[in-house]
């Protein structure tokens, strides 16, 4: 019994090792760098919108704020490997070698971040979740505009080893850069790391999801009050799946900031990116692991290629999720996963 | 076992996905006989009008040196991308031109950030990038493939102070600049430098972050400490709304701004508010220099309007890269930069054009005056030597 | 003391007109229960709107001085415009969720809200450029008082506001229609049952919502005759503000929406001139969270004990 339920959770897990490995090799000689960068934009997107999923699909609470959690581990773990390699290795090229030094000193960065970011989580979580559905929404969006005021009053990135050696933990830590951004990090994302986090990720969502946890975040969406009446305590679980989401959010934001031709930007990180992650929630079925992840690729290739209608992008969006809601508002798999399709049953 | 087989069929979902998506949006090697280069901007959005100012710009200098039989024979060809004003697409449509489009080198961008995004990307695969217009000193910083052929802004905001100073004869100025920006912060800060070093007196600093449109509060502190000019470093778009309100709290002294201000919708924006005031710029096409004449006539029968500061920035970036191409003996990314580097008063019309060893350009700027909904042409203030 | 009464004018003038949009978000909430993200974006349009209209009757032509009816005329058109948009906007998008648990029209809002801000932005509609708004009202300085010189563009515009306040208060404290709206915002099944209209009542309540805002948008631009482009931050700060006043005067409560938005403008103008311009944003959702964690309610709204 125990080694069974062991083995279920090992071997996705390593199956997804196995892959993130393979991905990884053939990223040299296979892959050509664009769909490199590509694979690694949709991995990240899938993390972002299946952890939005715990809040938004499994408990039915309404977070626009997602990216402001992504901006929390983003920076955090920025300033880790930033201001962390011009401590450990003088400069801030990319430590070679394969889980090595550089990349532990990156690792340790996103989970610092994953860290920050749940914490952040539960302070906005915890008192906002208290109050009606709406409401959250309204407080998210807020607390992303609060985040971002406040990080584009940050100073300016230190440049050189000695500058960093000589200042304080509380000046590396609001030498983010402000509006001009916090760039120059070292590109440590590869699709190793990107893919390792999101089989990590899919492996605890659905896990969760199957588990009578889960099981009881889905009665807060159906009916937060018959769930509160059979004894689930609807506060505290509702902030648990804020947390997780948000500290999920949090690896996210390390992955992004790390990987090549991106860069933090206040700006950037507020609401348009939090709706994003929103429409691929949405669209791809809210409560659906499976659903989250092929809305996720689907939306991280289409604006590539339809680059040359890039102006039509925002209200094609904006139509689909209407038309959505109002024709099929489970979205696309609704709260099943792809492989409890009626029709792909036989 | 579901969840297991059900993840490797995602993934292999997602990997289709992608083949085809890049065939859709996989780009055909140019054509043998021509060469591609690269040109990211901000084509919508707020500052649409950089992004499109620019690329008219690179385009006439393409024609042109086309029609006199292209670089080494070969004609040139120019792929855009537009970044919406975002660093994030800035960075991924470099990637592309250079992983994707295989561009010989890069031209881009105007907005600072944006070229701070976009030059790490070049700099990692080390293709050479111009930027025609950014003026944070920062974007040079980031290694040996990224240039510039505009200004920096600790020189500019000495421009302005010096023009402050000795022109408008004032001994007070007060600031009032865009803390979400940059560029305005910088400009604020190497104007207050210069001006106090010239024994002037900064009798406040006021800021405003971008898309406020209420600037009282703000205005009614500066109109207490009555300056003699007032500095609002920033974007065509403020610049035109605090205008509107500096007026129309009664306050009399004249603004002055940087080369943000370039635009034909500062003067749409701003009316009559706007008229009397100064800014700085990289080039004014009332110059009676015969680069300035050639290039204005010819911007103008292709667009039916004078060219600002930053299609003359991109007309001359394009060019210097031609003339770089022509002088390098091979165009891979190392010597292709060696090659920009050694350029030496190249004539452009934004002046005549040097690229130091920190690749940045060491040129003079001129002032402008907007008067009658144009702006009209000052001075030329030289770098110190 | 010229400061003071400067920022109190200021404080004034802006606060009609989030109370103005304000309004409108409280009263969607008071009869469908759910927050109308989209309702900023009609501020927005009615801001454009006025523009293009402004320009189309020849006034953007430097030297014209319109009379004084064309800023009336271009108002009405306006708040018509927005109103039919309000309408529609509730007949295609709303009604058919009218069932649907929240969470889904919710969504639906925030999809029409950016559909109205990107749509607006193409360039068959009002564009990616900022443009200046002609002055309808020459603005001329009416007195001075203690340093602090009135505007007429300020006082008919906070005039105008409340003018516009009072014909609501009146219209739903002493009419029928009035009476039929609250009816339905206290008990839809059970005002059905009584006789009323709900599909028709709410339509209402969209058109008067949407045309109040129309109103705030066309006195926006009078008063920051710049106007940025359809989806810029700067529109959707407004409506979040606007949003605020709503909340904290107690959502669903007409006279909290009025109040609130005065409140919410005197509080951020006067953080803004007295404590740090840098923060003005941070005041005001400070006090949205304050507000939610001490009393959810609102300053006017009433706590209902949700029955099972």
């Amino acid at each position: 019994m125990m080694a069974r339920s062991f083995l279920g959770a090992v071997a996705p897990l390593a199956v997804g090792f196995a892959l993130a490995v393979a991905l990884h090799l053939a990223a040299g000689s296979l892959i050509a760098p664009f769909y490199v960068k590509l694979l690694m934009d949709i991995g990240i997107n899938v993390i972002l919108a299946v952890s939005l999923n715990l809040v938004n699909g499994f408990t039915g609470q309404f977070s626009i704020g997602h990216a402001g959690f992504m901006a929390v581990g983003g920076y955090a773990a920025g300033v880790i490997t930033y201001y962390g390699s011009f401590l450990l290795f003088g400069n801030t090229h990319v430590a070679e070698g394969w889980l090595t030094g550089g990349d532990l000193l990156f690792v340790g960065g996103c989970l610092f971040g994953a860290v920050l970011a749940a914490l952040a989580g539960f302070v906005v979580g915890l008192p906002s979740l208290r109050l009606r559905g709406d409401y959250l929404a309204i407080v998210t969006l807020g607390f992303g505009e609060i985040l971002r005021v406040l990080l584009q009053r940050t100073g300016d990135v230190l440049q050189t080893a000695e500058q960093v050696e000589k200042a304080g933990v509380g000046t590396l830590a609001t030498s983010l850069g402000g509006s001009l951004g916090f760039s120059g990090l070292p590109y440590y994302t590869d699709l190793f790391w990107v893919y390792v986090f999101v089989t990590i990720t899919l492996v605890v969502a659905l896990r969760l999801k199957f588990s009578s946890l889960g099981r009881a975040f889905l009665s807060i969406r159906e009916n937060e009050i018959a769930a509160e009446a059979v004894g689930v305590n609807t506060t505290r679980l509702k902030v648990r799946a804020f947390v997780l989401a948000a500290g999920f959010a949090g690896i996210a934001g390390g992955l992004f900031a790390h990987e090549i031709g991106t860069s933090l930007n206040p700006r950037e990180l507020g609401f348009q990116k939090s709706f994003d992650v929103v429409i691929m929630v949405v669209l791809g079925g809210m409560g659906s692991v499976s659903g989250a992840v092929l809305a996720a690729i689907v939306l991280t290739l289409l604006p590539e290629a339809l680059r040359g209608f890039s102006e039509f992008r925002m209200p094609i969006y904006a139509l689909a999720l209407i038309l959505m809601m109002i024709l099929r508002p489970q979205g696309l798999l609704g709260l099943r996963e792809i492989w409890e399709m009626k029709w792909l049953k036989r | 076992m579901k969840p297991t087989r059900a993840f490797i069929s995602l993934l292999l979902l997602g990997m289709v996905g992608c083949g085809g998506g890049g065939d859709k949006g996989g780009a055909a090697p140019a054509a043998s006989g021509t060469v591609l280069i690269g040109h990211y901007g901000s084509m919508t959005g707020s500052e649409a009008t950089f992004g499109q100012s620019t690329d008219n710009g690179i385009r006439l200098a393409i024609k042109e040196v086309n029609a006199a039989g292209g670089v080494k024979g070969r004609m040139v060809e120019l792929k855009t991308y537009d970044d919406q004003g975002k660093s994030q697409e800035a960075g991924t449509a470099v990637t592309r031109l250079i992983t994707d489009d295989k561009v010989v080198a890069v031209l881009g961008e105007v907005a600072s950030s944006l070229s701070l995004a976009g030059g790490r990307v070049a700099q990692q695969y080390g293709v050479p990038m111009i930027s025609p217009s950014s003026t944070n000193p920062q974007v040079t910083q980031i290694g040996d493939k990224i240039f510039r052929v505009c200004f920096l802004d600790p020189f500019q905001g000495w421009v302005e102070a010096k023009f402050a100073r000795e022109t408008l004869k004032a001994n007070t100025a007060a600031i009032l600049y865009d803390q979400g920006q940059a560029y305005s912060k910088g400009l604020a800060q190497y104007f207050k430098e210069a001006f106090t070093q010239m024994g002037g007196t900064i009798t406040t600093e006021q800021a405003f972050t971008g898309g406020d449109q209420d600037f009282s509060a703000q205005l009614t502190t500066i109109r207490q400490t009555n300056p003699d000019v007032i500095l609002v470093p920033g974007y065509y778009t403020e610049a035109g709304n605090v205008a509107i309100q500096v007026r129309k709290l009664g306050i009399k002294a004249p603004l002055l701004g940087g080369d943000g201000w370039d635009s034909t919708q500062l003067a749409a924006i701003g009316k009559e508010a706007i008229e009397g005031s100064y800014f700085s710029n990289h080039y004014s096409f009332q110059e009676k220099r015969p680069e300035v004449e050639n290039f204005v006539s010819k911007y103008e029968t292709a667009h039916g309007q004078k060219p600002d500061g930053l299609a003359a920035l991109g007309y001359d970036a394009a060019r210097l890269l031609f003339d770089a191409m022509g002088r390098a003996p091979s165009w891979d990314g190392t010597a292709l930069a060696k090659a920009i580097a050694e350029t030496k008063d190249f004539p452009g019309v934004t002046g005549k054009i040097t690229i130091d060893p920190e690749r940045n350009a060491k040129k003079s700027a001129v002032v402008v005056k907007m008067e009658g909904g144009i702006p009209v042409y000052v001075t030329t203030i030289e770098p110190p030597q | 003391m010229t400061k003071f009464l400067q920022t109190l004018m200021d404080g004034v003038a802006v606060g009609s007109l989030y109370a103005l949009i304000a309004l409108g978000y409280t009263m969607v909430y008071g009869t469908l229960q759910f927050i109308n993200f989209a309702h900023s974006d009609v501020f927005v349009l009615g801001a454009w709107v006025s523009y293009t209209l402004a320009v189309v009757l020849g006034y953007a032509a430097s030297g014209s001085h319109p009379p004084l009816w064309a800023g009336l005329l271009i108002l009405v058109a306006a708040m018509a415009t927005c109103g039919a948009v309000g309408f529609t906007i509730e007949r295609l998008a709303y009604r058919p969720l009218r069932q649907a648990p929240r969470l889904n029209v919710l969504i639906t809002a925030i999809g029409v809200s950016l559909l109205l801000q990107n749509v607006g932005q193409l360039k068959w509609f009002f564009g990616t450029q900022p443009q200046r708004m002609p002055s309808l009202i020459e603005d001329r300085v009416l007195g001075t008082v203690a340093g602090v010189s009135m505007h007429a563009v300020d006082v008919i515009g906070a005039g105008t506001a409340i003018a516009l306040m009072l014909v609501l208060e009146w219209l739903i404290f002493r009419t029928r229609l009035g009476r039929a709206m609250r009816a339905v915002s206290h008990d839809t099944a059970v005002a059905s049952l009584m006789g009323i209209n709900v599909d028709a009542v709410i339509s209402f309540t969209f058109v008067l919502g949407s045309s109040l805002a129309a109103a705030a948008g066309f006195l926006y631009a009078m008063k920051y005759p710049g106007l940025n482009q359809p989806a810029h931050a700067t529109w959707v700060l407004l409506g979040l503000k606007a949003f605020v006043a709503a909340v904290i005067g107690g959502i669903g409560n007409v006279r909290g929406a009025m109040l609130g938005g005065f409140l919410i403008a005197l509080i951020e103008l006067f953080g803004a001139a007295y404590l740090s311009p840098h923060l003005r944003d941070i005041y005001v959702f400070s006090i949205l969270i304050i507000v939610l964690l001490v009393r959810p309610a609102g300053i006017l709204g009433t706590s209902v004990a949700e029955k099972v």
